[in-house]
């Protein structure tokens, strides 16, 4: 027979196992929810189904001379030398922000060719290149 | 010169780590209760070899001694001394040996300070502390040698970034080292609790006052960093979720909840494995985010010197590490019979720790979620704040009531009166939280919660202060200044975030922006030209629409010559009611200057709440010595 001891250590260990399995799926959902998917400006071109509105990354370089400044925002060309992206955005820029340097924007994509930015990542140290631009550069530029 | 006396001092590390290593093995097993005499002195030279490697470092910097690669690639000529001397450590290689100097000095602190307990235990400790230092030496000498040297010796070096040369990040990694490192101590210690049957409260009481000094230090280093974060990196916030600040949060979670659970450990005897557990995981977790960090794999704002060759070792020491705790927890851990008293003090702690876990295990996944992805399947991703805002931030509520009502209850049983007194504090919550609500501005029902949640647990922490100044409750008053604080900074956080204004424009000179509560006219811009950098200061008249008052604030583009870089530096204004935030940027040269302008209330609160948490440790740690 089940004492009143074991049968209090049963129920406990059950609802600590139904808290974790509730605590663990609404991590996941979460997570699900709110991962933001790099992309180059060729991959968002080829790919078909691609979410407008959706929070995401875009990252290249700053074409040469494509920057241009007004009252209210920046706008600029991202390229990976196979395809470009307009980019959009208001506010400061980071120090290391500027023409053929790399750069990876986060926002949101209005259609294929125009995207606009939230926030604007660049990295502190001037020779650093971002890994995922350095991938892209180095597959385009033979 | 210098660089074979640091190397020689090293290497006198290394053989003292080896020596003490073996005569504690043989004092190990005779049987007379004292530690013989020469294992004390020999951690008496290795700290003194250690420190002394340290200075030699810190003089070749101070001195500019360019024969040191790591000086060489660190630091200049023209340098104010300050940033001479705050570059030892503001690199890899000087990092890892003031690493190294806090396991060493902790190590022998630790040999003098612990006396009243079983000789095994502390000989065991020592023991894993010396392959702790071991370890490190042989990834210092071998990976990151601060005293490697360099021919022809250059005429000048390269350069602190400058970025980093600042007060704020001079003193944070240290600060931060010493809590994260100090971790250490605990980890050897609970692994000698293991094999020398050394646990219960005798154990508790011999490393409490390890968690709660490094505990202090880590609370410290996290705020420190988060204060250079928000007026240096030019966007306004103080937390980013940024990989690196998540890094330095693992380890505090965990050691927040050991602190908690140790309670339990040193008053009823129970937890003893969950202790264990707890004391193992927090330097585990802590090496694991260095690991991370330094080896460039989490991809961050603000990394700094990264090295993959670095990971490796430091991957295989942590594989070793855990896979050696383990092995010993399992062979060596004794089961032991376990009550629970559902209304005592206990469940309270447990709550804590279930909520830590929780935060970690949150943190812990988005943080490494995006690697797995990538090396899995190559596809790029990046968990940004709202993950952690939505996972976190709800259960932040019910986390602060149990807060407010745990050191209520008695360790054993609890009568069910106190509950009667609850209720009319969270009436009070709510009506203050309506106050704001209706007189200041609306917001969401989670917001709604979080205040009456805080303001709940401020006004309990308030009742607690008073009964102390009646002098009922002695010894709590460390406990109340914490959760005193951070109920304040949840409130204030929530304050900040709920009447926040942010504006971005761009401006030419002599252009006037209006925004509905300030009027901002960029005047003129100036040259200042300084030893270290030159600057361009603009100068912006700032006029309060509501109340006619009149304040300038100068952002500046600085442009630093050693090495090349660009900063931008924020123009803060700092009220007791609120920050004027502004930063300006420019691209291109172009004759517009970007500008972000910010209104934030409440931020000076922030961290005076913040700091009050850690406060609380210290007096802590100060009371408990009083009462011995």
């Amino acid at each position: 027979m089940l004492t009143k001891k074991i049968k209090n250590r049963i129920f406990f260990l059950i609802f600590i196992f139904l808290i974790s399995i509730v605590a663990i799926s609404f991590i996941i959902k979460s997570l699900n929810k709110n991962i933001l998917y790099f992309s180059s400006p060729t991959a968002i071109k080829q790919t078909e189904d691609i979410l407008f509105g959706k929070a995401m990354r875009v990252g290249g370089m700053v074409k040469k001379d494509s920057i241009t400044i007004n009252q209210k925002n920046i706008q600029f060309i991202v390229t990976d030398f196979e395809n470009e992206i307009s980019i959009s955005y208001s506010g400061t820029v980071p120090s290391l922000f500027a023409e053929e340097k790399g750069v990876v924007a986060e926002g949101r994509l209005t259609d294929k060719n125009f995207f606009v930015a939230d926030r604007i990542l660049a990295k502190h140290d001037e020779n650093y290149m971002p890994p995922e631009i350095k991938e892209i550069i180095e597959k385009n530029v033979k | 010169m210098l660089s074979n006396i640091g190397i020689g001092l090293i290497a006198s590390t290394l053989i003292l780590s080896f020596l003490i290593i073996y005569i504690a093995i043989l004092n190990l097993k005779i049987s007379r209760q004292v530690i013989e005499k020469n294992i004390y002195k020999l951690s008496l030279f290795q700290t003194t070899f250690t420190v002394l490697s340290f200075f030699v470092l810190i003089i070749g910097f101070i001195s500019s001694d360019f024969s040191l690669i790591n000086v060489y690639e660190n630091s200049h000529t023209t340098k104010p001394l300050f940033y001479k001397i705050a570059g030892t450590w503001g690199n890899h290689e000087g990092s890892l040996l003031l690493w190294v100097n806090i396991l060493v000095i902790f190590s022998y602190l630790f040999l003098v300070f612990s006396h009243a307990h079983d000789k095994k235990f502390r000989l065991y400790t020592l023991i894993f502390q010396n392959i702790l230092i071991l370890g490190f030496l042989f990834f210092l000498l071998l990976n990151s040698n601060p005293f490697n040297s360099i021919y022809p010796i250059p005429l000048e070096g390269l350069g602190l970034n400058p970025i980093l040369q600042d007060p704020a990040l001079a003193v944070h990694p240290p600060l931060l080292y010493v809590g994260f490192v100090g971790c250490s101590i605990y980890f050897s210690a609970a692994m000698a609790s293991l094999l020398s049957d050394y646990g219960g409260k005798l154990f508790a009481q011999s490393i409490k006052n390890w968690v709660k000094i490094s505990w202090c230090f880590q609370t410290l280093g996290i705020i420190v960093g988060s204060i250079w974060a928000y007026y240096e990196l030019g966007w306004g916030g103080f937390w980013f979720w940024d990989p690196v600040e998540n890094a330095s949060l693992l380890p505090w979670f965990a050691i927040t909840a050991l602190m908690h659970s140790l309670i339990v450990l040193e008053k009823r005897d129970t937890l003893y494995a969950w202790v264990i557990i707890l004391c193992l995981s927090t330097f585990i977790l802590s090496v694991t985010g260095t690991f991370l960090v330094r080896s460039g794999i989490l991809n961050s704002v603000h990394t700094f010197a990264s090295d993959p060759s670095r990971g490796l070792y430091i991957l295989f020491f942590l594989s070793l590490m855990i896979f050696s705790a383990l092995t010993i927890f399992f062979l060596k851990y004794k089961k032991k019979s376990y009550n629970l008293n559902l209304k005592s003090k206990e469940t309270f702690i447990l709550a804590n720790n279930w909520f830590m876990a929780f935060f970690l295990i949150t943190v812990l996944t988005g943080m490494l979620y995006p690697i797995f992805l990538d090396v899995l399947t190559n596809v790029k991703i990046s968990v940004g704040p709202p993950f952690f805002n939505i996972v976190i931030i709800p259960l932040v509520v019910p986390f602060m009531f149990l807060m407010g009502i745990g050191p209520k209850f008695g360790w054993i049983k609890s009568k069910n009166k106190i509950l009667n007194k609850f209720f009319f504090v969270i009436l009070g919550a709510i009506a203050i939280n309506l106050f704001i609500f209706y007189f200041f501005g609306k917001y969401s029902l989670l917001s709604n919660l979080i205040f009456i949640a805080a303001i709940f647990l401020i006004l309990h922490s308030l009742l607690d202060i008073k009964k102390f100044i009646n002098n009922k409750n002695k010894n709590e008053l460390p406990r109340i200044i914490s959760h005193l604080g951070f109920g304040l900074l949840v409130f204030f956080i929530g304050i900040n975030h709920q009447f926040s204004f942010e504006e971005d424009f761009n401006l030419k000179v002599g252009e006037i922006k209006k925004t509905n509560k300030y009027q901002i006219n960029f005047k003129n811009i100036e040259i200042k030209d300084t030893k270290n950098y030159k600057a361009v200061i603009g100068v912006f008249k700032l006029e309060n629409l509501k109340n006619n008052l009149v304040q300038y604030l100068n952002p500046e583009i600085r442009i630093y010559s050693n090495p090349e870089t660009l900063t931008y530096e924020a123009a803060i204004k700092t009220k007791i009611t609120s920050d004027l935030y502004l930063t300006m940027s420019n691209v291109s040269r172009s004759e517009y200057y970007n500008i972000k302008f910010q209104d934030k209330p409440f931020m000076i609160w922030i961290w005076i709440s913040s700091i009050m948490i850690a406060f609380g440790g210290f007096t802590r740690l100060t009371f408990k010595k009083n009462e011995d």
